[in-house]
């Protein structure tokens, strides 16, 4: 079933601000359409500045498209009234883990404010869930009481993972959200999001530049450029296949990985 | 240890201690490293390891009500712990310039991209506005930014988090300084632009003879650029070797595992 589904989103951010005089403003977003089927995961390549967190923020609300449509589980994202269910069945890990975060809140009250949004637990039952929720995101119960200055990035990234997966939504909506993790954790943060995903059927944008990550988690993969969705594969084979310009500048651009294939000019000593 | 002119970064016997909500507690102990002119030094390991506190206590940037720094950190010769605030802002950017993790917390939100570069610039050279203003753009070309005129009119907020992470690296290598620490500086690029900045990095080491302290989780970015490398776990150094020492003799088990948990492409 399709769980969302976006259908010519047009976006332009308003630059008043920016340039006075002129009344220009810039298309972030061009006539992009897609779907999301329930329990898969739709994965989002594209250049730096293409327009993928600006995407995300569409589709959570935040930012109103200047034409199209978004209808999640059937519902219009941007009519009047929409179910408080809606809300609650949609998280987000945002690009930027520091903003995400009120820097006067605990790591504990961080986790659990969706839950005190919408779930009535006792507090022992809260204390138990947000301690089970950073196991589970490698983290330890001692992490609790800590502030976000008190955290490490990858560590922060992972308390902002761990409130977006807090309620077991339908679609979490993760920007970049392995970026700054080491490849162990980055390991268990991925596993963690295809067990939520075959067990309990969750859906994924999942908005990445490493290729790999991609790989590991999507179904079905999207390439955004300029604002523009310019290809969406069905398959992660078609990926490989494909030889669209700005794809296979990106598989031509993977690094090394190891030093003796390095690609850099002035790095390729021998030794 | 080697007393020879080409160490431009020693770290001696680094130990951070913090006294929190928490209690006092050890962050980072007995780190010992050297850095040499134009070379760059990979730092790896797993999230909350230590590498952050690392690079601010080089840079002094620790809260000094909060920490303790113990230990010795010379550049060119020069003891910076405990030096005063107002000689590590003359240093900071001109001599040691600072990628931070975190590209938002490196810009203030009230002002635009260009007044931020531009007083940067002016605060370490001779450079006049118009002066300062084509360096920023020259820079901004080398980071593969379209269109750094009109970037340099917005503000922090207007940017994608890869654009402003590509401003942040163009303000640090500009002026060339004897030391780069780069930590996790391409976590918000694409395949492509990544490599673009790692060219121009290494391009700016090769040109002045500009180290790198390069913080990494990303193996490949490591195998391109690294000469040496060091493997932190819980706050300390458990592993150091040259770049193809450590991949391909890997002495430590946590080494291992970590490049055993590389992601395979099936391509
Ligand atoms: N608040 C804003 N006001 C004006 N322009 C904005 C704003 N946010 C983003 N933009 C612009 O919209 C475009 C797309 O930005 P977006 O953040 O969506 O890119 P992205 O694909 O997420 O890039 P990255 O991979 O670097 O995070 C960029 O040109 C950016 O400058
Ligand atoms: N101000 C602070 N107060 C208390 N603990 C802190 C503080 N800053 C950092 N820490 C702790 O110190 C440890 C090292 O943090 P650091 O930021 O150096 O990690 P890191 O290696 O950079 O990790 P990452 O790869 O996730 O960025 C972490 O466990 C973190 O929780
Ligand atoms: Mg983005
Ligand atoms: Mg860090």
């Amino acid at each position: 079933m399709t769980l969302l589904q976006v259908d010519n989103v047009t976006h332009s951010y308003s630059s008043k601000r920016l340039l006075r005089r002129r009344k220009e403003s810039e298309q972030a977003l061009t006539d992009i359409s897609f779907r999301i089927e329930e329990g898969t995961c739709l994965g989002l390549l594209g250049p730096s500045g293409a327009g993928k967190s600006t995407l995300g923020k569409v589709i959570l609300g935040l930012q109103r498209p200047q034409r199209g449509q978004i209808l999640f589980q059937g519902h219009d994202l941007y009519a009047a009234r929409i179910p408080r269910k809606l809300r609650r069945d949609m998280q987000v890990v945002f690009q930027d883990s520091y903003s995400a975060v009120n820097p006067r809140m605990t790591a504990e009250s961080i986790i659990s404010e969706p839950l005190e949004n919408y779930e009535k637990l006792s507090p022992a039952e809260q204390r138990r869930t947000v301690a089970e929720l950073l196991n589970r995101v490698g983290l330890s119960e001692t992490d609790a009481k800590k502030y976000p200055h008190e955290f490490s990035g990858g560590q922060l990234q992972r308390i902002n993972i761990a409130r977006a997966i807090a309620l077991r939504p339908k679609l979490i909506i993760l920007d970049e959200p392995v970026s700054s993790l080491d490849m162990v954790n980055q390991t268990l943060i991925l596993k963690l999001l295809n067990e939520l995903k075959s067990e309990y059927g969750l859906s994924y944008l999942f908005i990445t530049h490493d290729i790999k990550a991609a790989f590991a988690i999507s179904d079905t993969l999207g390439v955004l450029e300029k604002g523009k969705l310019i290809e969406l594969y069905e398959s992660k084979n078609q990926f490989l296949t494909s030889s669209h310009p700005v794809v296979t500048l990106m598989k031509e651009s993977i690094l090394a990985n190891h030093p003796r294939s390095r690609s850099l000019p002035t790095r390729t000593i021998n030794r | 240890m080697s007393t020879d002119n080409r160490s431009v970064l020693k770290v001696k016997d680094l130990h951070v201690h913090v006294n929190s909500s928490q209690g006092m507690s050890t962050l980072v102990q007995d780190i010992n490293f050297e850095l040499e002119k134009g070379k760059v030094l990979g730092i790896v390991g797993e999230s909350g390891c230590g590498k952050t506190v690392t690079s601010m206590s080089i840079l002094q940037l620790l809260d000094r009500k909060a920490m303790t720094i113990d230990g010795s950190i010379t550049l060119k010769g020069q003891e910076l712990n405990g030096l005063r605030e107002q000689e590590m802002r003359k240093m900071r950017g001109k001599d040691i310039a600072f990628i931070m993790q975190n590209p938002m917390s490196a810009f203030t939100p009230v002002f635009t991209i260009g007044e931020q570069f531009v007083e940067t610039i002016k605060s370490h050279t001779a450079f006049n506005t118009k002066q300062a203003k084509e360096l920023a753009i020259e820079a901004l070309l080398n980071v593969n930014l379209p269109d750094p005129a009109k970037l340099l009119a917005k503000y922090p907020f207007h940017l994608s988090g890869g654009m402003l992470q590509r401003v942040m690296i163009a303000m640090a290598a500009c002026l060339h300084p004897a030391v780069i620490i780069a930590d996790e500086p391409t976590t918000a690029l694409d395949v492509h632009n990544q490599l673009l900045v790692l060219r121009h990095l290494d391009q700016i080491r090769a040109d002045y003879g500009t180290a790198i302290l390069l913080i990494s989780h990303d193996l490949g970015v490591i195998a391109e650029m690294a000469d040496d490398v060091v493997v932190m776990q819980q706050g300390r150094i458990i592993e150091a070797a040259n770049v193809f020492e450590l991949f391909d003799h890997p002495q430590h088990e946590y080494t291992k595992t970590l490049l055993n948990a590389r992601l395979q492409l099936p391509f």
